[in-house]
């Protein structure tokens, strides 16, 4: 399995032949509460590192989900369009949000390995 | 952490409870309070509508205001009827100013020679200011009390087993009673559209009765993101957002709550705008919103007819998780107020389609005197 990375907006990635799987942590979805609707970008779309491309909303509030590389989305999980509430459930599994064609890969140098994100996590608190 | 945070947050007579119940505490109206417990918005609204939850409403404000005339007097600042209670009964009204906009909204229960009064948290101390302006030193803060909510259709069964006489109250109608003992003041009310109760207790009582009837098997906590919820799918206003000085009672569908004596006499602050709204029709309306996809339409979304053009704005709306998806209110043209007039709701920049919906979104299922 591909190693994960994690941004300071709560989201991870995992990258496999260029292509990077993108979702939110479980943190995430503590902080978000019980998520009623996720909205998807369309497949094709080129973002940019940092760009808000999905949105997720809970019973309280509305989140944007942020692309934390640059790139082509490819893919989108439409299940937990379906089911939103699977992202409380399986956030860092099964719950993906979009993957995205890695235009850059030096983007993924400035984001955080998991022992690293766990520190910055003890931070918040 | 910002320096805006430096603000003291008062605590209510619950705080230890809360933590204790792991209670995620925010920022509200002043007060650190309880927005959710640890089974979540979702579990706690859903299990408040199938059996009860219990609120601590203790940021709220409770007053008395003492004299035979005392329901005479506060006319001259609500529209409510008060004069028409009978003592023991209670009635929704509003606090308006000279414009016809609402300064609060309260409950107050009448009795021979006093008036009980239940204000908003963040109103609290502008409404006891405004009320011992008009009425002098009859006023009364209750500081010394806790407020605390048990709503739900099982309620009923579960007080009563601490308060056998609360079974038989009428709802909108208010009791001194002991409640396991305690001496409280219990009115049969709510903000759920659900039957329930508000119980007013001192201060150093309320731990002791909030687990008194937590211990019930059929009793939740419930934090306020599930009171918002069930609020909202009540078609209930929050003040400050659904209604506020820019809003009269009559643009926010609040005419029900205006008898046609106080309508006729007038004799409170802006009765002459809320006349003439009566008589031409108000220029807007609050109703309810119900947009047809599964995505919230949030406070603040802006409102527009088919061709695009502005029509209002939404100004409470989430998930209703017992109408399982998307509701809001707000405010909208008269011309669009009909329920079922398509609408569209303006989300992140695009248009979503919604409908005018008639309120409340859930039945209200209030006690009705047997």
């Amino acid at each position: 399995m591909a190693d994960r990375k994690f941004s300071k907006e709560h989201e991870w990635i995992e990258v496999e032949s260029g292509i990077a799987t993108i979702g939110v942590t479980d943190y995430a979805q503590g902080q978000l509460g019980d998520v009623v609707f996720v909205e998807l970008p369309e497949i094709g779309r080129k973002v940019k590192k940092g760009e808000a491309v999905a949105v997720v909303e809970s019973v309280k509030a509305a989140s944007e989900v942020f692309a934390p590389v640059s790139g082509e989305v490819t893919a989108v999980n439409k299940a937990i369009a379906d089911d939103p509430a699977k992202v409380n459930a399986e956030a860092e599994k099964a719950a993906w949000f979009f993957k995205v064609k890695l235009a850059d890969q030096g983007e993924l140098k400035a984001l955080m390995d998991r022992a690293a994100y766990d520190a910055f996590l003890k931070t918040l608190s | 952490m910002s320096a805006l945070q430096d603000q003291v947050l008062l605590r209510t007579p619950l705080y230890a409870l809360h933590q204790e119940l792991g209670a995620k505490l925010v920022p509200f109206a002043g007060y650190e309070m309880p927005v959710q417990y640890p089974p979540g918005i979702l579990k706690e609204h859903l299990h408040t509508r199938a059996a009860a939850g219990l609120f601590d409403v203790s940021h709220m404000g409770q007053l008395r205001i003492k004299g035979a005339d005392a329901a005479k007097r506060i006319e001259a600042l609500v529209p409510g009827d008060i004069q028409a209670l009978k003592a023991g009964r209670m009635r929704y009204t509003q606090f308006t100013d000279e414009r016809g906009g609402i300064l609060d909204d309260l409950m107050i229960t009448r009795f021979d020679d006093h008036l009980f009064v239940v204000v908003n948290a963040a109103c609290k101390q502008a409404d006891t200011d405004h009320l011992r302006k008009y009425l002098g030193a009859s006023v009364e803060s209750l500081d010394d009390r806790a407020l605390i909510a048990l709503q739900g259709p099982r309620a009923a069964a579960v007080l009563a087993r601490h308060a056998p006489d609360a079974a038989a109250m009428a709802f909108m109608s208010g009791a001194y009673l002991k409640v396991a003992g305690m001496a409280c003041f219990v009115t049969r009310s709510g903000y759920t559209g659900e039957d329930g109760y508000e119980i007013s207790c001192p201060v150093a009582d309320a731990e002791k009765l909030a687990r008194k009837l937590l211990a019930e098997p059929d009793v939740m906590a419930i934090g306020l993101g599930a009171r918002d919820s069930l609020r909202l799918e009540a078609g209930l206003c929050l003040y400050g957002h659904d209604i506020d000085t820019s809003t009269t009672p009559v643009e926010a569908a609040l005419s029900w709550s205006i008898s046609k004596r106080r309508r006729a006499e007038g004799g409170f602050p802006g009765a002459a705008i809320l006349q003439q709204q009566w008589r031409d029709g108000p220029k807007r309306l609050r109703v309810g919103i119900r947009p047809e996809g599964r995505a919230p339409a949030r406070e603040g979304t802006e409102l527009a007819d088919a061709a695009g053009a502005g029509v209002g704005k939404i100004t409470s709306g989430g998930f209703g998780p017992s109408v399982n998806g998307p509701v809001a209110m707000g405010y909208v043209v008269a011309a669009q107020a009909k329920p079922g007039t398509p609408v569209q709701a303006i989300v992140r920049g695009k248009p979503l389609a919604a409908r005018v919906a008639t309120l409340p979104f859930t039945p209200h299922r209030y006690h009705r005197a047997g």
